[in-house]
């Protein structure tokens, strides 16, 4: 247990939750405890939800019923097109965490490459790389992700392709970030001695690169990592709303429903937009905290400590 | 000693930082006092607490740190103070000059607005100064500290300025407001020896001519015994003595102050018999050579090394001696592979490093070891001091298997006197002198003809860098690798060089055997070298000075 928890305490989140103090451990706990709920209730979904994401009847053959309010049978009442909300809002955090876990791990491992080998080398390679990364920084990222999930899959489609298209349109925007910020971490890592001790030695060029410079140029990314799992849902969220998402019956998607809600909300029918938009917002801010603490942490000026002002020692 | 007439004494001060490994004491009970127009220096190690002495008299402590204690300054208890009349305080009852002149002054302003910033901070007479009236101020100022065309360059930027002039400026800065006390925090130790005994000349006629009293903090004893009027020694936040200069000299009574006299190297104490290398092939020659730096767009190239030859024949340690900007690391750059020569011709190990190709140099890598400045800088953090020592091997002799790799990193960290149980260790959990031990360790691994020891000791303090460098020369001796040994300190040349290379501004001035080099000097500027390094004993410093001053 002892072993355990030490190597528990090296891991990025939980590393800086051991040296956090005051404000900022409130912050990051309660980040951590939000973001922890969301992967729970990802993984427990069949299990948690009512009913089918795409049921519209009872077991019995009896339809739900369309903007049914909350009641004992539907917690938080049904959809216009007759889904339950409840079953919807839980399901759709499956959704999200696929979206996000395709989404980063694409962009991070490109982004990753491409930021080595352009701050590495230097010199065309480097100059063409930032230039293109540049330019898809300059691309309203909404519309590229339109774009793109348009040219996947035509626009709305199943819960893979709609997945990959989100995932996909998400990795190019994020792509740049990664890429930027390993290029200035290797740019970094490239003057300190042990890099050039390495070169008098001997070493290959992939060599210093893999051993030397990658381990030493990560620092940065589990903050991109947060900061970006938020952006990935909103984009997730806005595709969906502008009806480039996830059709319902193959996929919860929160800002599918967001967007069947519209009319609802002047009609005085709350339930259908408050619950999906909650969702969001919950996880999204989630994701910050942990994002924003670890950012603070990384930093030893931004850092409080135990202790540190004369009246408490005294 | 009267305690009314010191300007200030620092009772029982204790300092603690609050880190993330919880709360540690940096300063515990010190006690101490500087009288007026008296040069206080205060020597220990890095890590004694000295600097953080220095600055909880201004209250320049990060919030992290906690002081307590009685600190009166001119009459005011330091601690005690408010914000504004601490703001007050700084700059007229004290004043600060930082150890690296290049950052401590803003790149973006003028040196006179500088100058004249503190002068307008406060108000004297409750009028705050005029533009004018300060910029009169600050040429009065330069004038003061020796910068030629004061009126002109007044209007310069910090970049204009050479590093010795711009400590020169920083002085003037904390000048201005006729402070009593100085707190000097390393004043000299980024700068050449040539321009430190330029600076500690100045600081010298601050005291007598100005009348203010100098808190000076350093590690270097030349510097203490050129300077101070009374020492306070320091080790790991205690005072352990203090008192004047001559009794501290030539009776310390602490056995950490006798360990620190003894260890500090002086010119002509070494016995060592100087080798000379007869007849064979050597391992580097150098013919006519030079390296430049290209310029940016429209200005020439930087010509870094100009038309230097010279040899290093096998078994023999050549010392390479010059100031910053010299070019003797750039010629151990270039000897390494990490810098290409433009022109001449330089040979290692019979391979032409004119036209460098890497693939072509590759194979010869392993019969070049190299030893960094910076033994902090110089370890991938991530790798354990194993893995580390083991590179050389796993590059080179990858075939050697990972047991009998293994085997071989133990035996060399018994041959630099380091513990085996250090190979699981990382980087950052061994002292400067043992990771600098570790680095000697990777540059031996594969038993190099030719070492290239890049200033090994100048990161060091006093007492470790003599363990080192007799370590250097015991490996040197059982090991018989030939050797460039940079550095800019004459005092550790003379310990471990056999031959001596003196460049001056990427010429070759100088060359010959060191104790004819050292003892009877042909070049001027090997001359001036020589007598501006500060020789640790007041007496002898003194009249070492006078010599220094016929020179000029």
């Amino acid at each position: 247990m002892e072993k355990m928890s030490s190597w528990l305490f090296k891991i990025p989140p939980f590393k800086q939750l051991r040296m956090s103090f005051g404000v900022q451990r409130i912050m990051l706990i309660v980040g951590l405890a939000m973001v922890s709920s969301f992967l729970l209730v990802a993984a427990l979904a069949p299990r948690l939800a009512p009913y089918g994401f795409a049921q519209l009847q009872y077991e019995n053959g009896d339809y739900f019923g369309a903007q049914v309010p909350p009641n004992s049978i539907h917690l938080l009442g049904t959809t216009v097109g007759g889904f339950d909300v409840l079953s919807r809002v839980i399901w759709g955090t499956q959704t999200a965490v696929m979206v996000i876990v395709v989404a980063v791990i694409m962009s991070i491992f490109i982004g990753i490459i491409l930021g080595l080998t352009s701050g590495y080398f230097g010199g065309w390679i480097d100059r063409v790389l930032v230039l293109v990364a540049d330019a898809v920084y300059a691309f309203p990222s909404l519309l590229l992700a339109i774009a793109l999930s348009i040219v996947i899959s035509g626009g709305r489609s199943g819960l893979f392709t709609g997945i990959l298209a989100a995932a996909m349109s998400i990795t190019v925007i994020f792509i740049p970030q990664y890429f930027r910020a390993v290029r200035a971490e290797t740019l970094r890592v490239k003057q300190e001695a042990y890099v050039e001790s390495a070169k008098v030695l001997g070493a290959s060029s992939l060599r210093i690169m893999l051993r030397h410079i990658l381990r030493n140029a990560t620092r940065t990314l589990p903050l991109i990592f947060t900061l970006n799992a938020s952006e990935a849902i909103l984009t997730l969220a806005g595709l969906g709303f502008l009806g480039f998402g996830i059709d319902p019956t193959m996929g919860a998607e929160w800002g599918y429903d967001l967007n069947r809600s519209v009319s609802d909300v002047s009609a005085g029918i709350w339930w259908t937009a408050i619950f999906p938009g909650v969702a969001i917002v919950l996880v999204v801010v989630g994701n910050t905290l942990v994002g924003e603490s670890l950012n603070d942490l990384a930093d030893p000026r931004l850092r409080t400590r135990q202790g540190a002002s004369v009246d408490e020692l005294e | 000693m009267n305690s009314n007439k010191d300007l200030l004494t620092v009772t029982d001060l204790q300092v603690s930082f609050s880190t993330d490994q919880g709360s540690i004491a940096a300063v515990s009970g010190v006690s101490l006092s500087v009288g007026q127009q008296e040069v206080l220096a205060i020597v220990g190690e890095s890590g004694s607490g000295k600097s953080v002495t220095s600055k909880a008299i201004l209250q320049m402590l990060p919030d992290t740190a906690t002081a307590k204690g009685v600190i009166i300054l001119n009459g005011n208890d330091m601690l005690s103070l408010g914000a504004s009349e601490l703001r007050e305080s700084r700059g007229t009852d004290a004043a600060m000059v930082f150890q690296e002149p290049s950052t401590a002054l803003n790149p973006v302003f003028t040196v006179g607005w500088q100058i004249a910033e503190g002068l307008r901070a406060h108000n004297k007479n409750g009028k705050r100064l005029s533009r004018r009236a300060a910029k009169a101020a600050a040429i009065t100022m330069l004038e003061r500290v020796g910068i030629p065309d004061a009126k002109s360059r007044v209007n310069y930027f910090p970049h204009q300025f050479s590093g010795g002039q711009k400590q020169r400026i920083v002085i003037a800065a904390a000048l201005a407001l006729e402070p009593k006390l100085i707190i000097a925090d390393e004043p000299t130790t980024a700068l050449d020896v040539t321009v430190q005994a330029e600076i500690l000349d100045l600081l010298r006629s601050c005291r007598d001519e100005l009348g203010a009293s100098i808190l000076l903090i350093t590690h270097n004893m030349g510097v203490v015994a050129d300077i101070a009027d009374r020492v306070a020694v320091m080790f790991d936040g205690k005072l352990l003595e203090q008192g004047p200069i001559r009794e501290i000299f030539s009776n310390p009574t602490h056995d950490y102050t006798k360990r620190l006299l003894a260890a500090v190297p002086r010119i002509g104490s070494t016995t060592k018999p100087r080798f000379e290398a007869k007849g064979q092939t050597p391992v580097v020659s150098a013919v006519q050579l030079e390296i430049e730096y290209p310029g940016r767009l429209n200005t020439p190239a930087f010509q870094a090394v100009k038309k230097v030859s010279f040899e290093i024949h096998p078994g023999e340690v050549v010392g390479l001696v010059g100031e910053s900007g010299s070019g003797k690391t750039t010629i151990g750059r270039a000897i390494a592979g990490l810098t290409n020569i433009s022109g001449g011709s330089l040979t290692v190990s019979g391979h032409q490093m004119l036209g460098f190709k890497e693939r072509e140099f590759r194979h010869l890598r392993k019969e070049i070891g190299f030893v960094f400045q910076d033994p902090a800088s110089s370890f991938n953090p991530l790798m354990t001091i194993e893995q580390c020592i083991a590179e050389p091997m796993s590059i080179h002799e990858a075939d050697l298997g990972p047991s009998k790799i293994h085997k071989r990193v133990l035996e060399l960290l018994d041959q630099v006197q380091l513990p085996t149980q250090f190979a699981e260790r990382f980087p950052h959990e061994l002292s400067g002198g043992q990771r600098q031990r570790a680095s000697l360790a990777r540059a031996l691994a594969l038993s190099p003809k030719l070492v290239i020891a890049d200033e090994p000791t100048s990161a060091l303090d006093v007492s470790v860098q003599a363990k080192v460098l007799d370590l250097f020369a015991r490996l040197q001796k059982e090991l018989n690798f030939a050797s460039l040994f940079i550095t800019h300190d004459l005092a550790v040349v003379d310990q471990v060089a056999d031959r001596l290379l003196v460049l001056y501004g990427g010429e070759l001035v100088e060359e010959g055997n060191a104790n004819q080099v050292l003892a009877n000097p042909q070049h001027p500027y090997t001359t001036r070298l020589l007598a501006s390094h500060p020789i640790p004993d007041p007496d002898e410093q003194a009249l070492h000075r006078a010599v220094l001053k016929s020179l000029q």
